[in-house]
């Protein structure tokens, strides 16, 4: 039961970073300038990453607590479970719409997992504590990256600007889910495990705040919360997200190449 | 002032890209790219150039600013120094306590 939840909690990790690695990838290949498209698929590839290292350490534990003689992988983990077995933030699995709503999930998403890993780092949990420890790097390169994008559309052109506020709109209302602890989360702060969230959100806000000062734009006062996607509640788009991701191994299963 | 502005309205200006690898000295010319300023030059040249740990310094010059000599000019740039074989230093006559030379 214990180990359950650690394995809940491991999961969310390597869901959020899946996932919107999985998003950040759809744009490699057809990127607005070879440059950021080599950016944003670099950015894709250490969320990947991360995700593979959370989803080894729960195929572990999930082995040690006994599956009834299935073999849990970390592919078995990305690639055959459904949409209500994932625990991701529902921030993280909307779609791409256009650059401006890429950059601003991705800046949304980095400036919560800068703080969140920094944190982490001083878990209980030494395997997450080493994974925190390494992702902390890439995140900070993804949240300076993500930062300038901001500034550069709010502060840009019309249009640009037109764009990075529709955007805002479409996905403030997701950001408050981050800081809302899912039952696992809460069990496992108490014991020093998982991040206590509570302190995170003014960090958040303030970072937020200060880019969003330097590209013009307005943070929206009211902070509806949409919450769910921790527990395996989603939106429409992990669905068809998941459709396409595990289509090869759902129609070969076992396939190699 | 009209062809300027489409010309930064259509394309993102190209760069000269210097990267300084771990055992290297000098900064070495790797390739060129778009960037619309210098500040978005370094961050595409770490994602371009520096992906496989190749280096640990960046420099970005706009390559509007680097001036190159004319190819036509070649034969009287460069052939006369053939047979000049006196300016290399190797003929003169060295001390023996003379080392590090």
């Amino acid at each position: 039961m214990e180990q359950q939840t650690l394995i809940d909690y491991t999961l969310h990790l390597a869901d959020n970073a899946l996932v919107l690695g999985h998003r950040n990838s759809e744009w490699t290949g057809v990127g607005p300038i070879l440059e950021q498209d080599i950016a944003l698929s670099n950015i894709a590839l250490d969320l990947i990453g991360q995700a593979r290292n959370f989803y080894q350490y729960a195929a572990r534990l999930s082995n040690g607590v006994g599956t009834g003689g299935v073999e849990v992988t970390e592919d078995t983990l990305a690639y055959l479970r459904d949409a209500w077995d994932y625990r991701n933030c529902l921030l993280v699995e909307q779609n791409n719409g256009d650059w401006a709503k890429t950059i601003l999930r991705l800046f949304f998403f980095s400036t919560y997992q800068y703080y969140f890993y920094q944190r982490l780092q001083q878990s209980r949990d030494r395997e997450l504590a080493a994974i925190a420890e390494k992702s902390y790097k890439e995140v900070t390169y993804h949240l300076r990256w993500s930062s300038e994008w901001v500034i550069r559309l709010g502060d840009g052109t019309e249009e640009s600007r037109r764009r990075i506020k529709e955007a805002l709109d479409q996905l403030w209302k997701f950001t408050g889910e981050l800081f809302v602890p899912a039952d696992y989360e809460k069990v496992l702060a108490e014991k020093g495990i998982a991040v206590d969230l509570a302190p995170l959100r003014s960090q958040w806000e303030e970072r937020v705040g200060a880019v969003f000062q330097q590209a013009g734009l307005a943070k929206p006062a009211t902070m509806w919360e949409q919450t769910g996607g921790k527990q395996g509640r989603h939106t429409e788009h992990l669905g068809y997200l998941l459709a396409e991701m595990q289509f090869l191994q759902r129609a070969y299963p076992g396939c190699e190449w | 002032m009209e062809d300027q502005n489409t010309q930064s309205r259509s394309s993102w200006p190209l760069w000269e890209i210097f990267i300084r690898s771990k055992q290297g000295l000098d900064h070495k010319h790797v390739g060129s790219l778009h960037a619309v300023d210098a500040a978005m030059a370094i961050e595409n040249a770490r994602d371009v150039y520096t992906r496989r740990m190749e280096g640990v310094s960046i420099w970005v010059v706009e390559s509007k600013y680097v001036h190159a000599s004319n190819p036509d000019e070649a034969a009287s740039f460069y052939d006369p120094a053939n047979d000049k074989v006196y300016r290399h230093p190797t003929f003169y006559q060295l001390p023996d306590e003379l080392t590090h030379m």
